[in-house]
């Protein structure tokens, strides 16, 4: 079978593995977009910028606080978190009543400005950041090198995506904030703060967003462009898998990044618009997304 | 605006009619308009971009243009790095704006259709940016000149230079792109002129975040060597990448066929350490190159200029010297073969000469990324491997099937 197809199996296996790594950031980034559209009904659009933001973090912490690598994948979440909830209060959360057009707009607006404000500091091409010590290296698996990092970039995308979905599915915080959603007034007139609810949930998706930005810093290049280049992808990914359904997210996330690797074996060409093809093809058969649930 | 743009013009004429008594007409419109097309917001925003225009601009105080009574006007363009963008606004200039002459325009795809549409409108065209060979070959123009580098060069350089040190088979990860493909194409005939083969390649879509799918496939073509027919963002992260998935361990070299000082700068040393590659021009090679390096980087975000931003100087430059020679930028034709009949000499390029199918020869220069004890300050990156002679540097003219050198 594998002769038919024109590739060993070593090979197969390696691009199939290939494709599970980078599946790791569309599963993490539209796991974050979930999580804000599916709670806020925010279609947040300046991902992508945060995202290059964590990255950023991640190297001006290493480069003027002698912050590594570590101590990064904390710190950055963090302060891009804060970042995050700041915009909520002070803009998004005027948008919630009105269409999701507005939101989209501001926060592609937002993007723009994020992405400008970086490029005109550092330029375009990128600042170096290395792997960290620990993980350089890699693992002769037989059918392919596999750099430790990126063996650590799965797990840790794994541990994450896993972890969120629990938190908002099986947990009793989860079931508040789904029930915010639903009836925010009824939720409030049991004595739960529902703005401050909502605020720290954009600051979680937002700090998914840096995290996932700070894992990506030492494999590509710490770059303005680095979140534009990556975000409509992971948009394409949320609308496949369901606006709004977390798990959908993760696993299409996954099944993408899969889709995507094989397309670069078989036809390099189409690589960078496989996943349009898939997503129309999705939207004509379910209109809702594979995972969605049609409202 | 226009009117008095024509007042002025007429004004212009009446004056040098008087002076030199000839009714030929004359610069247009009083100015000598620059337009420079470029990537101000992509992955060549740094090699080329703002730095080109700030190149443009001190090409025109060095040569004294307002000493010379002649007013030069610069104004510049993003082409996001598409071709129909990019034409689009090469017609605005030309029939709008009244730009004379287009310079830099990185990226093969845009520089092929601005070099169309400028040999329709009959202005000049000055490439620096690009790299397509096919600009002096089948697709050559009277009206363009291809100033600093291409893709027959870099293979040329790189290529022969690798082959000779045993480097005798491999393996192409290749910007899908006009240029791209230009590169691979010259570089595998190299390969194949000096005895070696080329295994295989891989097209990757211009922009691409991920190497590792390629690198894998260039791990398995087993190749002694994996040539990075990309350029930019693209040539960063796919030398980054390889590091990172032990390319070089493993026994395969990189051979990066375009890399920018830009791009070194990105990687670091640590990285790009050892990497060896062709370039038209380096900042830390004489004191002239130095000089203007001091008084560029301020006003490019401390970028050090790359061979690109010098290609760009040198070539306004010899088209100012043109057009005091011509006293005539609306032909543009006449203008380029003004340019070709005249040597070129500058304190960038030195002295060389533009052939008939508006190649500009020169030395170029075959570099070795320093390894990080070796750079003593800032932007201290390249060290000099061999000077390519201008005489073997490019195509011989008889090998590009330009038309224009067939009459």
């Amino acid at each position: 079978m594998f002769e038919l197809l024109g590739i060993s199996p070593q090979a197969l296996f390696g691009q199939l593995l290939i494709g599970l790594i980078n599946g790791s950031f569309y599963a993490m980034l539209s796991l974050g977009l979930a999580v804000i559209f599916g709670l806020l009904n925010i279609i947040n659009f300046c991902h992508g910028a945060l995202y290059m933001m964590g990255a950023f973090v991640a190297w001006f912490a290493l480069k003027h606080l002698g912050l590594g690598y570590w101590p990064s994948l904390i710190v950055a979440p963090i302060v891009v978190g804060a970042f995050g909830m700041v915009l909520e209060r002070s803009m998004l959360r005027h948008l919630y009543k009105l269409d999701h057009i507005y939101g989209l707009l501001l926060t592609f607006g937002l993007a723009l400005v994020i992405e400008g404000v970086f490029r005109n500091e550092f330029g375009a091409s990128g600042l170096p950041y290395g792997i960290p010590p620990t993980l350089s290296g890699g693992q002769n698996l037989g059918f392919m090198f596999l750099p430790n990092y990126r063996a650590w970039v799965i797990v840790a995308s794994l541990g994450v995506c896993l972890a969120t979905w629990y938190v908002i599915e099986r947990t009793k915080l989860g079931a508040y904030l789904r029930a915010a959603t639903e009836n925010p007034t009824l939720v409030q007139a049991f004595g739960i703060n529902v703005p401050r609810m909502i605020t720290l949930t954009y600051g979680l998706g937002v700090a998914l967003a840096a995290l996932a930005g700070v894992l990506a810093a030492p494999i590509y290049q710490v770059s303005p462009l680095m979140g534009s280049n990556l975000i409509i992808v992971v948009f394409a990914v949320v609308v496949i898998g369901g606006m709004g359904s977390i798990l959908g997210s993760i696993i299409t996330g996954f099944a993408l990044g899969v889709v995507e690797g094989l397309t670069k074996v078989f036809y390099p060409e189409a690589s960078s618009t496989v996943i349009f093809i898939v997503m129309a093809i999705v939207l004509l058969i379910r209109p809702t997304g594979l995972f969605g649930r049609a409202h | 605006m226009r009117a008095k743009n024509s007042v002025r013009a007429l004004g212009l004429a009446a004056a040098v009619v008087l002076a030199a008594g000839t009714a030929r007409a004359q610069v247009s419109d009083g100015v000598i308009k620059i337009g420079v097309l470029t990537d101000m917001s992509s992955l060549y925003t740094d090699l080329g971009g703002q730095g080109s225009v700030v190149a443009a601009k001190m090409a025109v105080e060095d040569f004294g243009a307002a000493a010379k009574g002649m007013k030069v006007e610069i104004i510049s363009a993003d082409h996001q790095n598409k071709p129909d963008v990019g034409s689009a606004i090469a017609r605005q200039w030309y029939d709008a704006d009244k730009v004379d002459v287009i310079v830099d325009v990185p990226n093969s795809g845009v520089a092929l259709a601005v070099n169309e549409v400028t040999r329709e409108k009959n202005k000049v065209f000055l490439v620096s940016g690009a790299a397509s060979s096919a600009l002096t070959s089948d697709k050559c123009s009277p009206n363009t000149v291809h100033w600093t580098y291409d893709t027959w060069a870099l293979a040329n350089g790189t290529g022969r230079a690798i082959v000779k040190t045993g480097g005798d088979s491999w393996f192409f990860i290749t910007a899908d792109y006009a240029f791209g493909h230009q590169l691979e194409a010259d570089t595998t005939a190299v390969v194949k002129e000096m005895g070696g083969k080329a295994l295989g390649s891989v097209r990757a879509p211009l922009n691409t975040p991920d190497f590792s799918s390629f690198l894998l496939q260039a791990q398995a073509s087993k190749a002694k060597i994996v040539g990075l027919a990309n350029a930019g963002g693209d040539t960063v992260n796919s030398i980054k990448q390889a590091s990172e998935f032990g390319i070089v361990k493993g026994g395969q070299s990189l051979a990066g066929l375009l890399v920018f000082l830009t791009d070194v700068h990105s990687l670091g040393l640590p990285v790009a350490q050892g990497l060896i590659f062709t370039e038209a021009w380096y900042w830390d090679m004489n004191d002239a190159n130095r000089a203007f390096a001091a008084k560029f980087a301020p006003q490019d975000k401390g970028i050090h200029p790359t061979m690109v931003h010098a290609g760009v100087y040198s070539a306004v430059t010899h088209y100012l010297k043109a057009i005091e020679q011509t006293k005539n930028d609306t032909d543009g034709k006449a203008v380029v073969d003004k340019m070709k009949s005249m040597p070129t000499d500058d304190k960038l390029f030195g002295k060389g000469t533009i052939r008939a199918d508006g190649r500009h020869i020169h030395d170029m220069y075959l570099f070795e990324v320093k390894k990080p004890d070796e750079s003593k300050k800032p932007w201290d990156y390249y060290k000099l491997r061999a000077t390519i002679p201008a005489a073997e540097a490019f195509r011989p003219v008889e090998k590009g099937n330009c038309p224009l050198t067939k009459s």
